[in-house]
């Protein structure tokens, strides 16, 4: 199973390498939205009920890297969705190899990217004059919590691939994607959100992972918001994972 | 000149079929730039209380960006469409055609000037639900000609870069332009509240002048001023990337 799984995500990240016009949106949207709203909304930490901060930077290098993990699973799941359709999947079924590893390795392999994604961002961040307010050890943290955020993600991708079996129809998920962002606290703090993204946000496990990932960076050491992060994005991976295997078990038993 | 315009028209007409034929291709299209309307006066509405917005409503100040998002975004997609008629062929039975390659040219801009009108009217229709004022008609007619003007010259760029790569997946190019043309402006803050770097930016974007004229017409209302330096910026961008997009067409295929 393991051997199975780390061979499978060997393949998808050859191929994601191979292929940059797919790998360079994952960075590059995220990044030009990270400048603009740096640059253009710098101002708004003056605002009432803003939490101080060195900088916008170091606010908003959290929302980069979730918008940028989020894309790393519409990725996943359009790389599940396109091997379906070229019939590399039906290939790997009738291979003697577990059937759980063919789910499990395209997902490693959106972990594996996310810790490249958090990487860059760190470094932009730490270009532009981010500072990290927790030290190295910060650093850890976040790369930790980028990679859980990025399984987690990739687990949804790989899940709707295998349901909907198009890769156009993958690509279609990219607006919701984009939804799930703005009604979470990414961008801006939950207290200064206008109604009903204040409350829905409240909610939304994105806010957490989103505050996980802020707080070594802009804030400090609170193990309270840290650990919901986790919570959030681990159990984000858990019912994504289970979901994806589900939906690949399903999937087998309607070829018999 | 009549024969060239017919060739114009029908190409434009080919476009625009597309919308009536493929109706889901244009939904991404509309529904980009609306929830970027809705997610962007949700997140930061109370950016707007900063002093030097001329308006509380974060919509209001952000309703000529997310217009001209959509009209970028059609723009691109007008590139992303030439380059799949690249891919299949028919770009090339289009060549052979008896027509000058100028004309074929404005007949692929021409129809994204008329496909923006769907996003464009969707979006209005959004901004006005949600309680921005009707900025009169005289200003609401230059801002869709400006919307217009704009979709025309960042499908020019589409174009250029659909001539160059010849492949549809060059399209993240052709966005990350529109986008950045876009964003890279006024588009969240008054000049005086940007960073400087992107104030140093922002005043060489000609997209700036056409964003800020357009904010007037839903803030205030419209000067001559305001008109001209924004029908000069566009006539500007269209005749840069209309040139490029001219010498790519002249070239292809040679």
């Amino acid at each position: 199973m393991t051997r199975a799984s780390l061979a499978l995500m060997r393949r998808a990240l050859r191929n994601a390498f191979r292929r940059p016009q797919f790998l360079a949106p994952l960075v590059v949207f995220p990044t030009l939205f990270l400048a603009v709203n740096t640059g253009g909304l710098e101002a708004t930490t003056a605002l009432p009920g803003f939490p101080e901060v060195e900088s916008f930077l170091d606010f908003q290098l959290a929302s980069a890297i979730v918008q940028s993990t989020m894309l790393g699973g519409v990725s996943a799941g359009i790389a599940m969705a396109l091997d379906i359709e070229a019939g590399f999947f039906d290939r790997l079924v009738v291979s003697p190899i577990p059937r759980t590893a063919i789910v499990m390795g395209r997902i490693g392999a959106a972990g594996v990217l996310g810790s490249l994604q958090v990487l860059w961002f760190l470094a932009i961040g730490f270009i532009f004059g981010a500072q990290m307010a927790t030290g190295p050890g910060g650093v850890l943290v976040v790369v930790a919590l980028g990679v859980v955020a990025a399984v987690a993600f990739g687990a949804f991708g790989v899940l709707i691939a295998l349901r909907a079996r198009s890769a156009s129809t993958v690509q279609g998920i990219f607006p919701l994607v984009i939804v799930a962002l703005f009604l979470s606290s990414a961008f801006f703090p939950i207290e200064l959100l206008s109604w009903p993204a204040d409350v829905i946000a409240e909610y939304n496990p994105i806010s957490y992972l989103a505050e996980g990932l802020r707080e070594p960076i802009a804030f400090g050491w609170d193990a309270k918001i840290i650990l919901e992060g986790f919570v959030a994005g681990l159990a984000m991976a858990g019912i994504g994972i289970a979901l994806a295997i589900s939906a690949l078990r399903g999937r087998l038993q309607a070829a018999r | 000149m009549t024969a060239e315009l017919r060739v114009t028209w029908a190409l434009m007409r080919r476009g625009l079929n597309e919308v009536l034929r493929v109706p889901g291709a244009s939904i991404p299209g509309i529904l980009a730039p609306t929830i970027f309307l809705l997610g962007l006066s949700a997140v930061f509405s109370e950016a707007a209380q900063l002093p030097g917005y001329g308006t509380t409503d974060f919509t209001q100040f952000i309703v000529p960006v997310s217009l001209l998002q959509g009209a970028g975004f059609t723009g691109a997609a007008t590139g992303v469409n030439l380059a799949r008629d690249i891919e299949r062929g028919w770009f090339d039975r289009l060549l052979l055609a008896p027509a000058p390659r100028s004309v074929v040219l404005l007949g692929i801009v021409g129809s994204a000037a008329l496909r923006c009108l769907l996003p464009v009217t969707f979006l209005l229709l959004v901004a006005f639900a949600l309680g921005v004022p009707w900025p009169g008609v005289g200003d609401l007619v230059v801002c869709i000609l400006l919307v217009m003007g704009f979709a025309s010259a960042m499908a020019c760029w589409g174009t250029v870069i659909a001539l160059r790569f010849q492949t549809q997946q060059a399209a993240p190019l052709m966005q990350a332009v529109a986008f950045s043309a876009v964003l890279f402006t006024t588009a969240y803050a008054p000049m005086e509240l940007l960073a400087d770097w992107l104030q140093v930016i922002a005043t060489i974007n000609p997209t700036t002048l056409v964003i800020d004229a357009m904010r007037d017409g839903f803030i205030t209302t419209m000067s001559w001023y305001d008109i001209w330096t924004a029908v000069l910026a566009i006539a500007g961008m269209m005749i840069f990337f209309g040139l490029l997009a001219v010498r790519g067409m002249r070239r292809l295929g040679r």
